[in-house]
C-alpha cells in the first residue's frame, strides 16, 4: 500500500493539465468539461475553476453517469445492480470540444461507455480525455490526452483516488 | 364360517355405553359377540397395540363421489377407496352429479355402481327439486324407495322458503331430513372468499357470514313451521351456530355438521405462501378466527352434531386456474380423522367418545342409517384408529383421484389403522398394522 | 431507513412485499431514468438484447403504452400480447399461456390480469421475472410507485405527508398498493368513500376512514381521486352518478379546505363530473399529467432493477 500522489502533487497535476488544455486548444473557446461520475466530477469542477482563474471565462461543466451504458451490466450476477446517479449536462454539446474527465484510466471500458453516452446527447466537434491517473492495461484502443500521472500497476493491484469533495482529503493510493 | 376375534381391544361406542377393553368377535361378516374373555375357537385372533381404539364404522354424510358424469374428478370406486383409507365404512353421496340424482333411475345407477365397484357403503342423497333448479319437487317417495336417505339441492341452497316448507313437509312423510347448503345467493353474489380484512387486502370478492346465517335462520323457521327435520350442511359462520343453538333450545328439529377445514383453518390460509392457493377456495369459505373458534366451541358443547368432510374432488387442471375461476372445494376423506385427533382430541377440546359421536353415532342418527354403534347380529362395520400415530399427509399419495387438499405436507398426530366393512378388512395401514389375511 | 442496493425478490408482484429501503431505491433510480426522457435521444442501451413480454389479459392503453415506452427507452425488445386474439379466448389456462410464452425465453413478463392473484400464481411456475401491471382488485405496484415519485417530487418527502384517497375504494387495486406504500413510508392516510364502497381492514393498517369528503380533504397535502365506474350503479353500490358527485365529488369549493399547496392526483382514466370536477382536473392543483410522465421513469427503474436478476423468487 503506497500513497503515490499526495494532496500537493494532485493539485500541481491539475494546474499543469489546465495549462496544457489552454495551450493545446489555444484558449477555452467552445470548450466544455464533462466529469464522469463519481470522482471525475470534482476533478472537472476544479479544472473549470482553474481555467476561469487563467482566462476569466466560465467553462460549462456537466456530470455524466455511465451506468446505463456499461457493457458489464447483467453479464454476471455478482452483486446488486449498480446504483445510478443523475446525469446533468445542462448545455448543448453540439459542435463543442468536450473534455471528458475521469479519475483513473484503466481498461478503457468506462471511457467507451462515456463516448456512447455523449454521442446520444449530440454531436460534439471533438472529444479529448483527461485522466488524473493512467494505470495501464488498456483493453480497448483508447488513450488519454492529458494525464496527471502514469502509474504502472499489476492487475491484482487497485488504485484508490480520494478527493476532498467526496472523501475529505486528496491522495492517490495503490493497494496490493 | 369365517371368524375374526379382536382380542382385548379398546372399544369406544357411546351409543352402547362402551368405553373400555373388550373382545369383539366377528363371524361371517357380522358382529358375533362383544364381551370379555371370549372363547377363541377357530377365530383368527387379532391383537392391537394398546393405544389403538376400535369404534363403530365412521360415516361421512357429505361426500361428492362425482359419478355419474364427472368421472375425471372421482368415481365411486376411487371415492370409496379414499373413504376407507380415511377410516370411513360408509358415505352418503351428494346429488349434484351429471345427471343430477333427481330421479330413481340415477339413484339406482349409483346403488348398482356402488355394489359393483365400491368398497365402502354408499347411501345416495337425492335432490329436493328437479335439476336442483328450485321449481318443482322431485319424486321424493320414489327416491326413497330407490335408496335415497335424504334430500338436498347441495351446490345450491333450497331456493325459496316455500320450497323448503314443502320439502320438509313432504320428506318427513318418508322420515327423511332436508339437508340445506345454506346461502343467500344475493348476498353471496360472485364472492370467492370470506368477506373480511384478508379478502379485502387480497382483492377477492367477499361472501359475508351473514349470507349463510340468514338462510339458517329461515330454515329453522321452516322446520318449526312444519315439524320437519332440517340439517345444516357444512356450517361455517358463528352467526349460523347461534341460530342452530336457538332452534335446538326451542325443541326444533335442526341438526348441523361442520367440516374439519372449517375448524382447523381460517381465511389467513388464503394469504400464506405467496397467496391465492386455490386449495384454500371452497364454499362456504374459510372464515375468520372468531368463526373457527365458534365451531370448536360448538363441537365441544354439543350444538354441532356431526363432522362431515364435504369431500369435493376436482381435477388438477380445474384447480390450476385463477382464484376467481377455479371451482370451489377440497378433498377431505383421507385427512379428516388425523385432523380431528390432532386439533380436537389431543388439545383436550373433546374426549374420544365425543369424537366417535361426531363421526359415527350422530351421522347415523341424523340420516337414519344403520350402524353408528356395534350391535351383535348387525354387519361388522368397524374402524380401527391409532390416536397416537404420527401421520404426514402427502397429496400425491391420496387414494382419491383428485389431490386438491390444503394439508399437503402437514404432520399430524393420529391416524387410521384399519377399516372393516361387513367383516372384511378393506383397508389396513401398512405402517401401523400388518394383517396377514 | 437506508436505501437498499438491490431488490430482494426477482418479481414485483405487490408493494406489500417491498421494504421501505427498496421503495427508496426504486424512486432514486427513477430520478436518474427521468433524466433520460429529457435528452434529445431518449434511449440508453441498458436492456439491449433483453426480451420483455407485455402480457395484458385486460385491456389497457395507458399502462401498456407506458411500459412499452419504458422498455424501448432501455433498448429492450418488446412483445405485446393482449387477450383479444390469443389462446386465452379459446379457453387455454393461464398456466398454459404462460408456459407457451416462457418457451420463447423472455427475460421479463409485464402482466395485467382481471383476477386478483394471477401474477402470484404465475410467478410460482415462471422463470422470467414478473412485473404486476395490475391484478384484479388486488395491487398495481408501479402505479403506487409513480404516485409516490410524484408526491416526493412536489413535496420533497413522503414522511408526514397527509394524503386523502377518495373514490371507489373497495374495487381499487390502486388504493391497496398506495395504502401499503404510503404507510410504509410514513405518510398519514385518510380513506373516504361511500359506506357501500369502503373495504374492511383499513383501520388495522393505520389508515383513517371517513364517509365525509370534507373531513378527508381538510388539511390534506395530497388528494388522490380514484374513479367510480358506471357499473357500480348496477351492483346496488350507488344510486346515481349525480348523487355520488354531490357527496363525494372533488370540486374547487372543496379544494379550499385542503392545505395551501395541495396537489390533486388521479391514476386515470377520469370520469369528469363523477368523481372530479373538470375545473379541478385541469386546475392549478392537478399533477395528473406529471403522473403519466413519471410513470415511464418509474417503470424504467423497475425494469432496470429487476433485470439484474439475482433476487430470490
Amino acid at each position: 500500500m503506497a500513497i503515490v500522489m499526495d494532496a500537493d502533487r494532485v493539485s500541481r497535476s491539475l494546474t499543469r493539465i489546465a495549462h496544457e488544455i489552454l495551450e493545446r486548444n489555444r484558449g477555452v473557446e467552445n470548450l466544455a468539461l464533462v466529469g464522469i461520475r463519481a470522482r471525475g466530477v470534482p476533478i472537472a469542477e476544479r479544472l473549470a475553476a482553474a481555467l476561469k482563474g487563467l482566462t476569466g471565462i466560465d467553462v460549462p461543466t456537466g456530470a455524466l453517469d455511465i451506468t446505463l451504458y456499461r457493457d458489464d451490466l447483467m453479464r454476471h450476477a455478482v452483486g446488486p445492480q449498480p446504483v445510478i446517479r443523475r446525469t446533468e449536462i445542462p448545455f448543448s454539446i453540439d459542435d463543442r470540444l468536450i473534455l471528458l474527465v475521469d479519475d483513473v484510466l484503466y481498461t478503457g471500458r468506462t471511457i467507451r461507455a462515456a463516448l456512447d453516452a455523449l454521442i446520444d446527447f449530440g454531436r460534439p466537434k471533438a472529444i479529448q480525455l483527461v485522466a488524473l491517473v493512467d494505470r495501464g492495461h488498456r483493453e480497448l484502443p483508447i488513450r488519454a490526452d492529458y494525464v496527471g500521472r502514469n502509474i504502472p500497476t499489476s492487475q491484482q493491484q487497485s488504485v484508490q483516488v480520494r478527493l476532498v469533495e467526496l472523501d475529505g482529503r486528496d491522495e492517490v493510493e495503490v493497494e496490493g | 364360517m369365517s371368524a375374526m376375534l379382536l382380542k382385548s381391544v379398546h372399544v369406544i361406542d357411546p351409543a352402547a355405553g362402551r368405553n373400555g377393553r373388550f373382545d369383539v368377535l366377528i363371524v361371517d361378516g357380522k358382529i358375533g359377540r362383544i364381551g370379555r374373555d371370549l372363547p377363541v375357537n377357530d377365530a383368527r385372533v387379532i391383537e392391537l397395540p394398546s393405544s389403538f381404539i376400535v369404534t363403530p364404522g365412521l360415516i361421512d354424510i357429505h361426500v361428492h363421489l362425482r359419478e355419474p358424469g364427472q368421472e375425471h374428478k372421482e368415481t365411486i370406486a376411487t371415492g370409496t377407496a379414499s373413504a376407507v383409507a380415511g377410516g370411513f365404512t360408509a358415505v352418503a353421496c351428494m346429488p349434484n352429479t351429471d345427471p343430477i340424482n333427481d330421479n330413481a333411475s340415477v339413484t339406482q345407477f349409483i346403488v348398482k355402481r356402488a355394489a359393483e365397484t365400491g368398497v365402502a357403503r354408499v347411501y345416495p342423497i337425492g335432490a329436493v327439486s328437479l335439476g336442483s333448479k328450485g321449481e318443482r319437487l322431485t319424486e321424493i317417495g320414489d327416491l326413497r324407495a330407490a335408496g335415497c336417505v335424504a334430500i338436498t339441492d347441495d351446490g345450491r341452497p333450497v331456493g325459496t322458503a316455500l320450497l323448503m316448507r314443502r320439502a320438509l313437509e313432504y320428506a318427513s312423510m318418508f322420515k327423511m331430513p332436508v339437508i340445506n347448503h345454506c346461502e343467500d345467493p344475493s348476498l353471496k353474489g360472485d364472492g370467492v372468499a370470506h368477506e373480511g380484512a384478508v379478502a379485502a387486502m387480497l382483492g377477492l370478492k367477499g361472501i359475508p357470514g351473514a349470507s349463510e346465517s340468514v338462510m339458517v335462520e329461515r330454515d329453522v323457521s321452516m322446520a318449526e313451521l312444519t315439524g320437519g327435520h332440517v340439517h345444516v350442511a357444512h356450517m361455517s359462520a358463528r352467526q349460523s351456530l347461534r341460530a342452530v343453538r336457538a332452534g335446538k333450545a326451542r325443541g326444533i328439529r335442526v341438526t348441523a355438521e361442520v367440516t374439519p377445514h372449517h375448524f382447523v383453518l381460517t381465511d389467513e390460509a388464503l394469504a400464506r405462501h405467496g397467496g391465492y392457493d386455490t386449495n384454500t377456495k371452497m364454499n362456504p369459505p374459510l372464515r375468520e378466527e372468531a368463526d373457527r373458534a365458534a365451531m370448536i366451541e360448538g363441537l365441544r358443547d354439543g350444538s354441532i352434531d356431526v363432522i362431515a368432510t364435504d369431500h369435493a374432488p376436482h381435477h388438477a387442471d380445474e384447480k390450476a386456474l385463477e382464484f376467481d375461476r377455479a371451482p370451489f372445494g377440497i378433498v377431505g376423506l383421507e385427512t379428516a380423522v388425523s385432523l380431528c385427533f390432532d386439533r380436537l382430541v389431543h388439545p383436550g377440546i373433546i374426549a374420544l367418545p365425543r369424537l366417535v359421536e361426531l363421526l359415527s353415532t350422530n351421522p347415523a342418527r341424523v340420516l337414519g342409517l344403520p350402524g353408528g354403534t356395534l350391535v351383535e347380529g348387525e354387519p361388522a362395520d368397524i374402524s380401527i384408529l391409532a390416536p397416537d400415530a404420527s401421520v404426514t399427509i402427502h397429496a400425491a399419495a391420496l387414494r382419491s383421484k383428485s389431490k386438491n387438499t390444503p394439508f399437503d405436507g402437514w404432520t399430524l398426530k393420529g391416524g387410521v389403522a384399519a377399516t372393516i366393512v361387513g367383516g372384511r378388512v378393506v383397508y389396513a395401514n401398512p405402517e401401523l398394522l400388518t394383517l396377514n389375511l | 431507513m437506508t436505501t437498499a442496493t438491490t431488490l430482494r425478490h426477482r418479481h414485483l408482484l405487490g408493494i406489500r412485499d417491498l421494504e421501505p429501503g427498496e421503495i427508496d431505491l426504486i424512486l432514486e433510480t427513477a430520478l436518474a431514468m427521468k433524466e433520460v426522457g429529457a435528452r434529445p435521444i431518449k434511449k440508453v442501451p441498458t436492456l439491449r438484447g433483453r426480451t420483455v413480454v407485455n402480457l395484458f389479459f385486460e385491456p389497457s392503453t395507458r399502462t401498456r403504452m407506458s411500459f412499452e415506452l419504458a422498455e424501448k427507452r432501455l433498448s429492450a425488445d418488446t412483445l405485446g400480447m393482449t387477450t383479444a386474439g390469443s389462446s386465452v379466448v379459446k379457453g387455454e389456462t393461464l398456466g398454459d399461456t404462460a408456459r407457451t410464452i416462457e418457451a420463447m425465453a423472455p427475460d421479463m413478463i409485464v402482466m395485467r390480469h382481471a383476477s386478483s392473484g394471477a401474477p402470484h400464481q404465475l410467478a410460482r411456475v415462471c422463470r422470467a421475472s414478473i412485473i404486476n401491471a395490475g391484478d384484479g382488485t388486488h395491487e398495481h405496484p408501479t402505479q403506487a410507485l409513480l404516485d409516490a415519485f410524484t408526491i416526493r417530487e412536489r413535496k420533497g418527502t413522503l414522511a408526514g405527508v397527509r394524503v386523502a384517497i377518495i373514490g371507489d375504494l373497495i374495487h381499487s387495486r390502486v388504493l391497496r398498493s398506495n395504502v401499503w406504500l404510503l404507510t410504509k413510508m410514513g405518510a398519514s392516510v385518510i380513506a373516504c368513500a361511500p359506506a357501500t364502497l369502503m373495504p374492511p381492514g383499513l383501520r388495522e393498517l393505520g389508515v383513517a376512514v371517513t364517509y365525509d369528503i370534507d373531513e378527508a380533504v381538510k388539511g390534506a397535502d395530497v388528494i388522490m381521486m380514484l374513479r367510480v365506474q358506471h357499473e357500480r350503479m348496477h351492483g346496488l353500490f350507488l344510486p346515481s352518478a349525480r348523487e355520488y358527485f354531490t357527496y363525494f365529488g372533488l370540486t374547487p369549493a372543496r379544494m379550499e379546505r385542503a392545505a395551501a399547496d395541495a396537489i390533486v392526483m388521479h391514476p386515470g382514466p377520469m370520469n369528469r363530473g363523477v368523481e372530479i370536477d373538470s375545473d379541478v382536473a385541469d386546475g392549478p392543483w392537478s399533477v395528473i399529467l406529471d403522473q403519466v410522465a413519471n410513470g415511464v421513469a418509474v417503470r424504467m427503474a423497475v425494469l432496470y432493477l429487476l433485470a439484474g436478476g439475482e433476487g430470490e423468487g
